[in-house]
């Protein structure tokens, strides 16, 4: 790519041509991760679109990563699957130089500081790393794309985050309700679903699969559900 | 006259605001949205008359406002209308020229040509310079037998024996290049504008739901809404209904919506 090229016509007067480059692109999507006492779901939508196109209808976002967490990557498809390659990288070198996983509480340090060292050329990514912590509890963290993160008990973002947030505050927190249910594996997965299809519904860049990796102490299983294709 | 004068409107669009909304334009303030039909519709030619079809989708951005909206508008007993873009621009435009047809009926005693209907439209449209946002594909059958043409926002018109317009526009042309014949049998043609539909449903973010239908021929119409329904929603897997009292309460008063007033005291004797 030339900037400010001359324009090459039979034209006398030399006008200069501006070029444009963007580099980022929104391929929305939606990722969803809830931790319990003794487990993580972990949850997105398949579809890859840009504007009014859909690119593919499986392109997975969540990642199962080496050290047992799992990382659901929404925003720009090409700046998640760099993100993942180096993260991956960083958790082999980890395991050379100290012959252990990384926990992932340490990998959740470790990419807010990955974020944080593009912080003027950020990877277009809305992070959000579930698993089980060094005492076998559910964990997620959830980021913004140059670094900023928290712990929490359950998070959605993505194209139909704002749609999905406050039915898990409803159904997982219980916000203003006077019974709390017990969060069971059988109950998450239901409300994870149920809020899918509901996005789905709604939302026109959320729909054709969802992938969904349940973290327990006996390992992590992944499932596909269909969703609707329109 | 006075130049500060109000002269009352005369109809059509009012401009007055048009400085004002600028200059808030020009300070940083948006405009509301509108919910536009990021659409499919289509229509075609086959041996006995025509079939218009569409999606059901209204979107407002990203979101859908309406899982199963009308988009194939009446303009006569012998003249369906599909309609894309500004959902509002569309219905009044539709309503407008109808209610001008059948107003020309009753005047001449005659049935409305399409060609009538299509000027309209066009001159309509061109006059409001593409500000009026709706692409149309307008389908009829008169003395002439049937016709089929899209108009475009700024008002250009064309008339060919198959049509698409709307952001799914290029998916269902696609299904008509491939396997649009002359003459064909009415299922055929029903088939392939369901088809056509379906492309823009299932390939266009704009698009989705359901098939609408409307077969048009000398003899009457066949207004088929719902006429494929590829996309019901799954049962969900929880109920969610809230059992009385669910919401804790955190004060409750009375005195507040009461005015207490001192009265003499109860006879207790």
């Amino acid at each position: 790519m030339q900037m400010y090229e001359e324009q090459k016509s039979s034209c006398p007067v030399k006008v200069p041509v501006e070029c444009r480059f963007s580099p980022y692109t929104d391929n929305g999507g939606t990722t969803l991760a809830i931790a319990g006492d003794d487990f993580c779901v972990i949850a997105g939508d398949t579809r890859q679109s840009e504007g009014y196109s859909i690119n593919s209808r499986y392109a997975p976002k969540v990642y199962q990563l080496s050290n047992g967490s799992v990382l659901a990557t929404g925003g720009m498809y090409a700046d998640g699957v760099t993100l993942v390659k180096m993260i991956e990288q960083r958790l082999e070198w980890y395991r050379h130089a100290h012959d252990k996983q990384m926990s992932s509480g340490a990998l959740a340090q470790m990419l807010s500081t990955i974020l944080y060292h593009k912080r003027m050329f950020p990877y277009y990514v809305w992070n959000t790393l579930g698993g089980l912590d060094e005492d076998g509890k559910g964990a997620v963290y959830s980021y913004d794309p140059v670094g900023s993160y928290e712990k929490q008990k359950w998070n959605c973002s993505g194209s139909a985050g704002h749609l999905i947030q406050p039915f898990l505050d409803n159904q997982i927190g219980f916000t203003h309700q006077k019974e709390k249910a017990p969060l069971t594996l059988e109950r998450v997965v239901q409300v994870t679903k149920d809020a899918f299809t509901s996005a789905t519904e709604r939302d026109i860049y959320t729909g054709d699969n969802l992938e969904m990796f349940l973290v327990t102490q006996n390992g992590i299983e992944k499932t596909r559900v269909e969703l609707k294709k329109d | 006259m006075p130049i500060n004068e109000v002269k009352p409107a005369t109809g059509g669009f009012s401009f007055d605001n048009y400085a004002r909304n600028t200059m808030l334009n020009d300070k940083g303030f948006k405009a509301p949205g509108v919910i536009k039909t990021g659409t499919t519709i289509c229509g075609c030619l086959w041996k006995g008359g025509l079939v218009l079809g569409a999606d059901t989708r209204a979107t407002e951005g990203p979101i859908v406002a309406d899982k199963n909206c009308e988009k194939i508008h009446y303009l006569a007993p012998n003249m369906y209308c599909c309609g894309a873009g500004t959902a509002a621009d569309c219905d009044a435009t539709t309503g407008l020229i109808s209610s001008k047809l059948e107003l020309h009926r009753l005047h001449t005693g005659r049935q409305s040509r399409v060609v009538t209907a299509m000027t309209m439209l066009e001159q309509m449209l061109f006059k409001y310079q593409g500000h009026i946002g709706c692409a149309l594909v307008l389908g009829g059958v008169d003395i002439n037998g049937p016709q089929l043409y899209t108009i475009a926002p700024h008002g250009s018109t064309d008339k060919l024996p198959y049509v698409t317009m709307g952001s799914g526009s290029l998916a269902a042309m696609a299904i008509f290049e491939s396997r649009w014949k002359k003459d064909m049998e009415l299922e055929d043609a029903m088939e392939l504008v369901k088809d056509a539909i379906s492309a823009g449903i299932f390939n266009d973010l704009g698009s989705g739901s359901n098939v609408d239908l409307c077969v048009i021929t000398k003899d009457g119409v066949d207004y088929r809404r719902g006429y494929d329904r590829p996309n019901e929603r799954v049962q969900k897997e929880r109920s969610y209904k809230l059992k009385p009292g669910a919401s804790t309460v955190l004060t409750s008063s009375f005195r507040k919506y009461v005015e207490v007033l001192d009265g003499d005291a109860m006879d207790t004797s």
